[in-house]
């Protein structure tokens, strides 16, 4: 899977993340992937959430040494 | 306009004055349906921050401009943002210091009354999670009932009183929240008591809570009397304070009685609860005072915010009280019962002494209602 952004919101805490998130996804094109690693346990319920809100698709969600990552694509 | 921090103690004695008070809160959806900070003439939007990131301007006409507007969210951050945005628009708004984290942690003491000899009895109310503890006060020595965790707050108040915690009880071994009785004990010296029944499989030393065992706090004959009271765990134990209030763990609520399925069995247990609401606490006074170990709804405060009621007038109001039919009975607090508490078999091992987890770890295990009853 390509994924055409990565952003590192680790050791961000909320709002952070999702504001970082959605100022990255502004910067891509519809269908395009971001991967982000964040580290804020509300990130779990808030990025899903979001992604749901903007039409966008979570494609990928894992959690390894308490790092967070999702691959979300752009609607 | 100036945005403005409120605590959660400034919050609290909003709810319990029963003041008005307009609540933006800016969790997820499901946060918001969980659980929120109730108050009998609050008014509530739940937007999650995340659809406010391109400005605010779509809500401004649902936000009151003749109330005070406290913005929500779960740790603050959030609701900071926002509450800087609506600042932005010219709008007068606070916003909640530690959120929903802080709220379900907040520990109001309010005192129930006076007891014989100048002796004292305080309820403190976890307005957020619904969970009453109490500490019983007479010539210089206290002893305290179902603690939840933040035994700071307990020492101080002893400290502040000026009296010494020799006696720490659990009603039972608590399924909701975690208990801080057997650190409250650690930390004073004070003798920490469960029921044996409930403590089969705990791995710290304790004192067995048995039927019809007394303790007299201070010099004079305040005592505190447990009557085995089973039905929620086997091991569920009431007390008797000076002879005037009875409490009664998670046996019996104002306005619900009692689940018996948080630690399994409630085919086998329901039995006991019957017995306990429908034999036990009958042979009591109907003047008792009923202190009970949490409530669900805010409803069940009084107007001075405590969260007590005659025994008489439960047996008379309380819907669990007056099921006559005992198959009946049984049917709905074993099958109509509501989900089950977050986390709460994690919340039983760590009472248990098995598991020790963070601080954070343990705010995480009891966020969330506490739903420990039948209605």
């Amino acid at each position: 899977m390509k994924v055409n952004l990565y952003l590192d919101a680790k050791g961000l805490t909320c709002p952070m993340p999702i504001v970082k998130i959605k100022k990255a996804m502004d910067t891509l094109e519809h269908g395009e992937i971001l991967e982000v690693h964040v580290t804020d346990k509300g990130a779990l319920a808030d990025i899903p959430a979001w992604a749901q809100a903007g039409g966008h698709t979570i494609l990928q969600q894992a959690e390894a040494a308490g790092v967070i990552t999702f691959l979300i694509q752009k609607a | 306009m100036s945005v403005q921090q409120w605590d959660a103690s400034f919050v609290a004695k909003k709810v319990i004055h029963n003041e008005k008070l307009f609540i933006l809160d800016v969790r997820n959806a499901d946060a918001f349906e969980d659980w929120k900070i109730d108050g009998h003439q609050f008014e509530y939007l739940n937007i999650p921050y995340f659809e406010l990131l391109d400005g605010i301007e779509d809500i401004l006409p649902k936000i009151p401009t003749d109330k005070e507007v406290l913005v929500v969210c779960a740790k603050e951050g959030s609701s900071l943002m926002i509450a800087e945005m609506l600042s932005e628009a010219g709008r007068d708004v606070a916003y909640l210091a530690g959120g929903m984290k802080t709220w379900s942690e907040y520990l109001e003491p309010i005192k129930v009354g006076d007891l014989t000899g100048g002796g004292e009895l305080y309820q403190f109310v976890r307005l957020g999670k619904g969970c009453l503890s109490y500490m019983v006060i007479s010539e210089g020595e206290a002893a305290i009932i179902d603690a939840v965790r933040f035994t700071e707050v307990f020492t101080s108040f002893a400290a502040h009183k000026k009296v010494e915690i020799k006696h720490v009880f659990d009603t039972h071994l608590h399924a909701d929240h975690i208990s801080g009785g057997r650190h409250i004990a650690e930390a004073t010296g004070a003798t920490y008591y469960l029921p044996p029944k409930d403590a089969e499989e705990v791995v710290f030393s304790y004192a067995p809570l048995e039927d019809g065992m007394t303790v007299q706090i201070g010099a004079s004959n305040i005592d505190v009397g447990a009557i085995y009271s089973p039905g929620h765990t086997i091991g569920s134990t009431s007390f008797v304070v000076d002879n005037n209030y009875l409490l009664t763990g998670d046996i019996l609520f104002i306005d619900s009685i009692g689940r018996p399925d948080l630690a399994g069995l409630a085919e086998d247990w329901v039995g006991d609860l019957r017995d306990t609401l429908y034999k036990r606490y009958r042979k009591l006074s109907d003047e008792l005072i009923v202190l009970p170990a949490h409530f669900m709804i805010i409803e069940e405060l009084n107007g001075d915010g405590t969260v007590a009621k005659r025994l008489g007038d439960l047996f008379a109001q309380n819907h669990g009280l007056n099921i006559r039919n005992e198959e009946e009975f049984k049917r709905i607090v074993t099958n109509e019962l509501p989900p089950q508490p977050n986390a709460y078999q994690e919340i039983r091992q760590v009472n248990m002494g098995k598991i020790t987890p963070t601080p954070d770890e343990q705010t995480e295990m009891e966020i969330g209602p506490n739903r420990c009853a039948v209605r």
